[in-house]
């Protein structure tokens, strides 16, 4: 069983971002960029789906500019055989990635599309439930386990009141969230083998899709800052100023 | 045109952040329907339509849409997306996995937790963990949207007077399947809907101080109880406590943080509660940059005095 995973380039989850003065975005000049969190605990359950002798080849794809080459070749030390990056300068919304993905799926055939549930810059949670769509692949979003067997994958997913299991026929594609696994961190082996690995240059624009933003930003603008609070001496004085100057209580 | 609202609820009763999400359909046309997806959900289709606002109530049953998969539920909101120009669910675990599928079959784009409604297509949301709010104006046709609750008040649950209309499921159980669900079972107020959140983190050391610690002060205060990532990712509650950019946005009147540092990820989940108590030993801690209110200090000596105090 082939598993392609997705993997995006962002800006690391430690930056503190700022929106830039003219309110055309966000300030992404010498920022840290790194693989998505998600990301990372999509890749690191595909490797351990091969290492449990169930996946036979795990591929990564990211699709944008030709930077995503380092996510790619980090995604190969922590284990995937082999990278396709799906090349562009072009803004890519969701939509467009996702009719990306259809595209790879179908030249790839795999039984597992994996891939973070949210993109950690533009916050969207869509990408993997569009690609299910578009492909007509049944989806589990939300992951925290993934048990792969007899041509089905049964996944505990996160939802608002606490766990839901479903089943799925293969082929599908699952979403993960932060408990699904703690990612390993690639060893500097790994990462010199992963430098030999394959990494396939795709150019979008050779691909015969419509990548076209469908949004526009307007505007990227600071939200509203809280005024700066007090600290309070003891117990006490918090119980009165809840009571009497903020009275919630 | 008009626009249609994706009820929220378990086919036996209507989720408030269906409330919120009407408050924003109204912000988008003056024409609202409510859409309930399910299996023997006729006294949600009730309560929805008592709704201030709500013009109609379409009500799509089958055994297949009991445990509202997303394949199946899509399929219904994309057929009857048709007739609507906006068609808007809240942001939750249910709306988050349906409207994506929906807005790819109709090959439009989907605007993730809008927070405010600009124009009939122009919405502000938040990007980057709300560190920066993006007002983005989309080309599409049709606006598939989830609406983030804490930025739209919650219409009159009552005071409508919304028929109810059934109409066929469309055929297509889809290829996933149900197995179980695990619910976390509570008498304490819902944590999107709570009018007071104690909120714990890791500095709590463990589950059995949760319940020691503060139970006691969520009983008092009739308070949900929330937590960060760093306390569910030890096992001291479960992951529905989460508040937080991955975890759950809530926006009570007060939010008390205890031994909680105050990540960027956290804050993004609750920043825009009216009042903020933080509780910490560390003085430092970035979460009393938000905290209209800090009480530096032990957090096992102040919580269990400030529950004697109330
Ligand atoms: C992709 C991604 C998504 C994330 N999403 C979320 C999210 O949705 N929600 C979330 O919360 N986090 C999220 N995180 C994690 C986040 O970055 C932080 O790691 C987490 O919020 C820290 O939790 P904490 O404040 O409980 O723990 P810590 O940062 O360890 O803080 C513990 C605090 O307790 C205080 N303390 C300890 N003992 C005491 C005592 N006896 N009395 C008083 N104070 C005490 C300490 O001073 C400290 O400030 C995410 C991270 C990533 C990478
Ligand atoms: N440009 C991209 N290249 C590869 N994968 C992507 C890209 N954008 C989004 N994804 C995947 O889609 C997931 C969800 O992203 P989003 O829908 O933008 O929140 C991410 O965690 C990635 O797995």
């Amino acid at each position: 069983m082939k598993i392609l995973v997705a993997v995006k380039r962002v800006v690391d989850f430690n930056v503190k971002v700022r929106v830039k003065a003219d309110q055309s975005g966000v300030d992404l000049a010498n920022v840290k960029m790194s693989m998505n969190p998600f990301d990372e605990i999509a890749i690191e359950e595909a490797v351990r789906l091969k290492e449990a002798g169930i996946a036979t080849e795990v591929v990564v794809i990211s699709a944008g500019p030709t930077q995503c080459q380092e996510t790619l070749r980090t995604a190969l030390a922590i284990g995937a055989d082999r990278a396709i990056l799906a090349e562009t300068d072009a803004e890519l919304q969701p939509l467009a990635v996702a009719k990306i993905l259809k595209a790879v799926c179908e030249k790839e055939q795999p039984q597992l599309l994996i891939m973070g549930k949210q993109a950690i810059d533009d916050d969207s949670n869509q990408t993997g439930q569009m690609a299910a769509a578009l492909l007509g692949w049944p989806q589990a979003t939300f992951a925290s386990k993934l048990t792969v067997a007899n041509g089905e994958a049964t996944v505990i997913r996160e939802v608002d009141g606490g766990l839901e299991t479903i089943a799925l026929t293969l082929p599908a594609v699952v979403t993960t969230d932060l408990r699904l696994n703690e990612p390993r961190y690639a060893t500097l082996p790994n990462i010199m083998k992963a430098k030999k690995k394959p990494l396939d240059v795709q150019p979008v624009a050779a691909m015969g899709i419509d990548v076209a933003p469908r949004l526009k930003t307007l505007k990227v603008t600071e939200p509203p800052k809280r005024s700066g609070g007090i600290k309070v001496a003891d117990v006490a004085a918090l119980v009165a100023k809840l009571k009497n100057e903020a009275k919630v209580i | 045109m008009t626009a249609l609202v994706i009820a929220e609820h378990d086919n036996q009763s209507l989720k408030a952040a269906t409330l919120n999400t009407v408050t924003a359909a109204l912000a988008c046309s003056s024409e609202v329907d409510v859409l309930v997806v399910g299996n023997a959900a006729e006294a949600v289709a009730q309560a929805a339509a008592q709704i201030t606002g709500v013009r109609k109530v379409i009500l799509v049953e089958a055994d297949f849409l009991a445990d509202q998969l997303s394949e199946p539920v899509a399929e219904q909101i994309v057929v009857l997306a048709a007739a609507y120009e906006h068609v808007l669910a809240p942001s939750t675990a249910h709306g988050k996995n349906v409207m994506p599928r929906v807005a790819a079959k109709l090959d439009v784009a989907q605007l993730t937790d809008i927070i405010k409604v600009v124009s009939t297509d122009t919405f502000e949301r938040p990007i980057y963990a709300g560190s920066a709010i993006a007002t983005v104006q989309t080309a599409d046709a049709k606006k598939v949207i989830t609406v983030r609750t804490t930025g739209f008040n919650p219409a009159a649950a009552t005071g409508g007077a919304g028929a109810v209309e059934k109409q066929a499921a469309q055929a297509g159980a889809g290829k996933s399947r149900f197995v179980s669900r695990e619910l976390t079972k509570s008498d304490r107020p819902e944590l999107t809907a709570a009018k007071i959140i104690v909120s714990g983190g890791r500095g709590l050391g463990s589950g059995e101080n949760f319940k020691k610690v503060l139970e006691p002060l969520a009983d008092k205060l009739n308070a949900a109880i929330g937590a960060s990532r760093a306390a569910v990712d030890a096992g001291f509650v479960t992951n529905d406590y989460q508040v937080g950019q991955t975890g759950k946005i809530v926006a009570p009147q007060l939010y008390i943080a205890v031994g909680i540092s105050g990540a960027i990820q956290h804050l993004a989940g609750m920043k825009d509660s009216k009042v903020i108590v933080a509780i910490n030993k560390d003085p430092d801690a970035p979460i009393f940059e938000v905290a209209d209110y800090g009480l530096v200090g032990d957090l096992f000596e102040a919580v269990p005095e400030l529950v004697k105090a109330l």
